[in-house]
């Protein structure tokens, strides 16, 4: 007999100021606008714009989502394609280095 | 005999094993997490053969701004910025049994989500008159490939949205059980995140 399935609890935790991660969302989004036109080098603007998105990425995953209040087994879930992204990138991309 | 009687009686009489914990959430959430884990390999397979289409013939690719309307997509990024927050506030609203904001807050996700479809069909069409068309060599394909799944994924998930605000009106979501909200929200945030990642590598870079 199986039992019935539990409700979701209440979250432990207060709501956090999600007016405040939209506002940070939207001024890095103004940001990146301004980065990808400066006359820098390339390589440097990408690494800027890379690094935005990711720390935006990783905002909305963790507030929105609420992945930095929910299990660990779960953020792992979430992630764990990242690295094998990572080694696919890498390990393609080097046919075109060497 | 009655060995194997004895042996019988016993197996009926093991007690149920005990409930295994899982991840410790409920189905439908820990369902969408590993569809979303499936999406995660889904979009990472798009983006590092984008990057490495991208690296080896860079040549291929012109620079941010001349083809592809940035202005534009920049609105449209901010729209779906505006939607996670708006997606966000409606499941804090019936996390405090606000029912009433939770479905205010529904209605301006749905309606911010088509407006993204929407101006993503305004861009294709204008594209598509100026020449750039998915034939267009490997700019053109990666371009339309990555973007057109991701416009896909917002379409399911207006419709899937439209679905949850409808359940909404009818008091299907409660403050004790509001499921559906938070399933379709992670999925809604996490075509947001997607779109994060899209705009600064196809249109920025």
């Amino acid at each position: 007999m199986t039992e019935p399935q539990a409700a979701p609890h209440r979250s432990t935790h207060a709501h956090p100021n999600y007016i405040l991660i939209w506002v940070f969302l939207a001024v890095l989004t103004a940001l990146e606008l301004t980065v990808a036109f400066l006359p820098w080098s390339k390589t440097a603007i990408i690494l800027i714009l890379v690094g935005m998105a990711f720390y935006k990425a990783a905002l909305v995953g963790l507030y929105y989502m609420h992945l930095r209040f929910e299990p660990n087994r779960l953020r792992i879930l979430a992630i764990a394609p990242l690295p094998l992204f990572a080694v696919l990138v890498c390990a393609v991309i080097t046919e075109f280095i060497w | 005999m009655a060995h194997a009687a004895a042996i019988h009686t016993e197996d009926v009489m093991l007690p149920p094993p005990a409930r295994e914990a899982g991840a410790g959430v409920y189905t439908e959430k820990l369902g969408m997490w590993i569809f979303l884990g499936s999406e995660v390999m889904f979009f990472t397979a798009l983006i590092g053969t984008y990057v490495i289409l991208r690296f080896a013939h860079p040549s291929s690719w012109k620079n941010p701004g001349e083809v592809l309307n940035i202005p534009v997509t920049a609105v449209n990024t901010f729209l779906l910025i505006c939607s996670s927050v708006t997606m966000v506030k409606a499941f804090a609203a019936v996390q405090d049994g606000l029912l009433r904001q939770l479905r205010l807050w529904l209605v301006a996700t749905c309606i911010i989500g088509a407006s993204f479809v929407g101006v993503q069909v305004y861009e294709y069409t204008h594209l598509i008159e100026k020449g750039f068309v998915p034939s267009e060599g490997l700019y053109g394909s990666t371009f339309y490939t990555m973007t057109g799944f991701h416009g896909f994924h917002v379409t399911m998930g207006v419709i899937c949205m439209i679905y949850v605000t409808l359940k909404a009106f009818r008091g299907k979501y409660t403050q004790a059980d509001h499921r559906g909200v938070e399933v379709i929200g992670l999925y809604w945030h996490f075509v947001d995140l997607v779109w994060i990642i899209l705009f600064t590598i196809v249109y920025l870079i």
